[in-house]
């Protein structure tokens, strides 16, 4: 359902970055109030490391809840939630987070495509997809399948990413609705949030 | 005027009724597996097959048994390696032998075994701490292929390279190429290491406990069932294991939320190593 603004009502929000992808995440994130409602939930390529500590990084700087994913655990309003290293990350039809060991996607795993592609079956409309600054073309299928699926989809402006990879292999397969700087996928992220509410 | 159908898509009344089909035709179960993961392996298995859609890959399957068991290795997922999260193996050596040690015998459940590589990791573990020869495994696993493979004990170098650093830095006693002998590309494990090993087709979601256990080793399959079939899996793992028995997990999986959280405690937490409370 559309209002006023022409923006849908969403229930999540999904993200992929690779390469220059915690930068990117912290500014649009650091700016979000305490309170926000609507759960973010992040898959960032690092290098191999079997702990990583990116929640607790997140978690000193940004004012929601930080959590790594954990397996059959559900969903939660207003956390923000970030893939495990090593394992793919998909959301289940209930809702509920769930890991998985698949062969590498895009040498990648956690992959993009599985969170997106599988949010995308799991929320349909109600997901919006944020894809950002990286170097491979992780991402461009789930996107495709957000907006199938009649979720709202973002890629980066490819002019202002760090690595402009990931957004343009995006771009090449697919029209998203909004093409955003960093600034103005911060501002989209809060008035979704406002008619969620 | 058309009527509006807002039932469910296609695609997901189709993947139930293959799933279905596939329970009453082969008596394979995996009506409680993790619904995504399923659904990403069965859209990649209609390319394999070329079929269109799920319904016509289910007329294949149930048609053609020949045809089901080249769908049952793309359904699961043989994706491992020896001495996966070393330090997971290094705390099993501190924490968990030394109490090991302690019976005279031993019984060692390996489930959800897969190509082996779990196996070959305990067996060479047990084998550097005098346990081996005083122990029995049986590893168990729902794909008869991937327990032919397991039984022969065979691994393309290319992989056997990287579990040798895994095995180093999992405390490994020897040399790693001790325990195998290269032939074109490949590593033949020592067979004198599955003396003891009894390699069985046995289902977490559908079979029952067949043995007194000490210890079950079961990591990265749970991840893969959802929460009605771990409790399930966690009920066979506490009615196996004696009075304070080992289970030892993969990285993320964890008893604590099942219905069997408070029947075991952490021996160490971070490893994933538990016993029966």
């Amino acid at each position: 359902m559309n209002n006023a603004k022409g923006l849908p009502s969403i229930e999540a929000i999904v993200i992929g970055a690779s390469a220059g992808g915690v930068e990117a995440l912290l500014n649009i994130l650091t700016p979000l109030r305490e309170g926000f409602v609507l759960p973010i939930i992040v898959v960032l390529h690092l290098p191999d490391q079997r702990r990583s500590h990116l929640a607790e990084v997140f978690a000193r700087r940004v004012a929601l809840p930080v959590l790594e994913a954990s397996d059959k655990t559900h969903v939660e309003a207003g956390t923000l939630y970030f893939a495990a290293p090593g394992y793919h990350l998909s959301v289940e039809q209930d809702r509920s987070f769930s890991l998985s060991l698949e062969d590498r996607v895009h040498y990648s795993r956690p992959a993009i495509d599985y969170l997106f592609e599988s949010a995308a079956d799991a929320y349909g409309p109600a997901l919006a997809a944020v894809l950002l600054t990286g170097a491979n073309r992780d991402g461009a299928h789930g996107l495709a399948q957000v907006k199938r699926r009649g979720g709202l989809t973002v890629v980066q402006d490819p002019d202002e990413a760090q690595v402009a990879t990931m957004p343009r292999a995006a771009l090449d397969i697919h029209q998203p609705d909004h093409i955003l700087t960093i600034d103005g996928i911060g501002r989209l992220l809060v008035e979704l949030e406002q008619i969620a509410c | 005027m058309e009527r509006n159908y807002s039932g469910a898509r296609n695609s997901e009344i189709e993947l139930r009724l293959l799933i279905e089909a596939i329970y009453l035709k082969y008596s394979y179960d995996f009506r409680d597996y993790s619904g995504a993961s399923i659904k990403r392996r069965v859209t990649h298995a209609l390319s394999q097959f070329e079929c269109n859609t799920i319904s016509a890959l289910q007329e294949k399957v149930l048609h053609d048994p020949k045809a089901f068991m080249q769908l049952l290795q793309l359904l699961t997922i043989p994706v491992s390696e020896m001495f996966r999260d070393p330090s997971h193996f290094l705390a099993i050596r501190k924490e968990v032998v030394p109490l090991l040690k302690t019976y005279p015998s031993i019984k060692i459940w390996i489930a959800g075994c897969s190509t082996g590589e779990e196996v070959y990791s305990m067996a060479i573990l047990l084998r550097e701490e005098g346990l081996l020869d005083r122990t029995i495994i049986y590893a168990t696993d729902i794909n008869p292929r991937s327990l032919e493979k397991a039984k022969q004990g065979i691994f393309s170098m290319e992989n056997v390279r990287a579990y040798t650093s895994n095995y180093q830095h999992a405390g490994g006693q020897r040399s790693f190429a001790d325990y195998y002998t290269a032939a074109y590309g490949y590593a033949i494990f020592d067979k004198s290491l599955c003396e003891n090993v009894t390699f069985a087709d046995h289902s977490l979601a559908t079979d029952s406990v067949f043995s007194e256990t000490q210890l079950i080793s079961c990591r990265n399959v749970l991840i893969y069932f959802n929460k009605k079939l771990q409790d399930r899996a966690f009920g066979l793992f506490h009615e196996s294991l004696c009075h304070r028995g080992f289970l030892v997990l993969g990285s993320k999986e964890t008893p604590d939320f099942s219905a069997y959280g408070n029947q075991f405690e952490p021996l160490v937490k971070q490893e994933r190593i538990y016993r029966k409370s």
